[in-house]
């Protein structure tokens, strides 16, 4: 009776189990793509066109404020996407799906980018703003040390010759990185009071920016977030491709010898 | 267990290893700062726990590569793997063994050296203190990496590349207690949250380390 129940269960994962298959995986990836690039493209243009040239300019910060436009996106991106990282290793670790593994390196790569473009746009920002390009604030230095996290998590499967190997430690340092993050995230917290401002967006209303600005932030986190599934989605099917060639290549030289 | 212990420590002793170089790395990272920064006490004293802290780190991983990886080149870490003791408990031996050769000798001539950067005597039990609280970590979290690299050819860029933004947390937990402990102000939360990453280093990350070593030697 119980394992009825269980395989019920599983049943009903199975949409999402689908993807792990890696032929399956590249037939729905390949008819989703299209849709992801077209929500990308559509949310991307309205949000930045809107939210660079629609928007009055704050009476403080002057046009400097519509760079929260990249900013704020680029830097929730940063975040969520070493937590889908964090997901995915732990899916390999567990039920061995390779293109789980696939997906996280592929999203390693976008990461690292998304953590590059805040901390680039913060300190282009912060350079009128604050009088310096960088500073000690516990959120910058955040982002830094995720930044160094990410590169070594990508020098970790740049390494290592075997894909299954690779795949394994690296899954391992991404869930003892992730502790140590959050761990540096509290430290450096202690360690030097901010200049950075709290978040910008919140459930709680009293903190965040007004509905002019909100608007179009909120069109450009879906345009970014749509971007990032397009480039996983992308980068992931160039992995498997990789494989496929890999073995071709392998049974190739077998046929040979 | 102890057997392990005394292997490793008498290995490190006996093969001119990181005993004594790791000291002497320490010393020179103590002397060069001076000659960067200038030879005034009011620049030197205040950065001396933190001199002392990065120096630390730096001479602690300089030796973590040599954790594992003659042990994996001869072929005793596969013989390890197979005995009867948990490779959790091999990961954690060898930790130890680390931490005596490396961290203890950093803690007990933290003091001479503090001394050399003009550092107030109140200051030497504290940066004794945090270091002896926050070097084991070190050595865990640096066996951690080694366990991730052992299977390289070239590890060692890599491995500091890993290991270093782990130990970020530990560096400003200890610099933080040290420097306040120097200063006169209350320092006894930077020195628990240097306790705890300790502690919660030795609990957790040799099931970490023990993992990564079953992969490599798949």
């Amino acid at each position: 009776m119980d394992h009825v129940r269980v395989k019920q269960k599983r049943d009903g994962w199975n949409w999402l189990w689908a993807w792990a298959n890696p032929v399956k995986f590249m037939e729905l990836s390949g008819r989703a793509l299209p849709w992801c690039v077209g929500i990308a493209v559509v949310t991307l243009a309205v949000g930045l066109i809107w939210g660079f040239f629609f928007t009055p300019e704050a009476a403080r910060f002057g046009s400097s404020v519509k760079i929260i436009y990249v900013h704020v996106p680029t830097a929730m991106m940063a975040i969520n996407i070493w937590v889908m990282m964090l997901v995915a290793s732990l899916i390999w670790l567990i039920r061995r799906h390779h293109v789980s593994a696939l997906a996280a390196k592929a999203a390693a790569l976008v990461g690292v980018a998304m953590t590059l473009a805040a901390l680039i746009t913060g300190a282009v920002w912060g350079q009128p703003m604050w009088g310096t390009w960088w500073a000690w604030d516990p959120r910058l230095t955040s982002f830094l040390v995720l930044f160094l996290f990410y590169l070594g998590y990508m020098a970790l499967w740049a390494a290592i010759e075997d894909p299954d190997t690779a795949a394994d430690l690296t899954s391992v340092l991404a869930i003892v990185g992730s502790v140590f993050a959050l761990l540096s995230r509290y430290a450096v917290n202690f360690w030097n009071q901010g200049l950075h401002q709290g978040a910008s967006l919140s459930l709680d209303k009293e903190e965040n920016v007004s509905d002019v600005y909100w608007q179009p932030l909120v069109i450009c986190l879906v345009g970014f977030t749509a971007l990032f599934v397009v480039l996983l989605l992308v980068r992931t099917r160039t992995e498997v491709r990789k494989r496929r060639l890999h073995a071709l290549e392998m049974r190739e030289r077998m046929a040979d010898a | 267990m102890i057997a392990l212990l005394i292997r490793d420590l008498r290995l490190s002793v006996r093969a001119g290893g990181g005993f004594g170089l790791g000291l002497a790395f320490f010393l020179i990272v103590t002397v060069l700062v001076p000659f960067g920064v200038g030879p005034e006490e009011a620049i030197l004293a205040p950065i001396a726990p933190g001199i002392l802290w990065v120096g630390a780190l730096l001479a602690c991983l300089l030796s973590l590569d040599r954790i594992f990886q003659l042990d994996y080149e001869d072929g005793s870490l596969d013989l390890l793997a197979t005995a009867p003791l948990p490779m959790e408990g091999a990961v954690v031996m060898k930790a130890v063994a680390h931490w005596l050769t490396t961290g203890l000798p950093l803690v007990l001539a933290a003091p001479v050296f503090g001394a050399l950067l003009n550092m107030p005597p109140e200051g030497f039990l504290w940066i004794m203190g945090s270091l002896a609280l926050g070097t084991p970590a070190l050595s865990m979290i640096g066996a951690f990496g080694a366990a991730l690299t052992v299977g390289l050819k070239r590890g060692g860029l890599l491995l500091s590349l890993l290991v270093l933004p782990l130990y970020i947390p530990t560096l400003i937990f200890g610099a933080e207690a040290a420097s306040r402990g120097m200063a006169g102000f209350e320092a006894g939360t930077p020195m628990l949250m240097v306790a705890g990453i300790t502690l919660g280093s030795l609990a957790l990350l040799p099931f970490a380390a023990a993992a990564a070593l079953r992969i490599n030697l798949r």
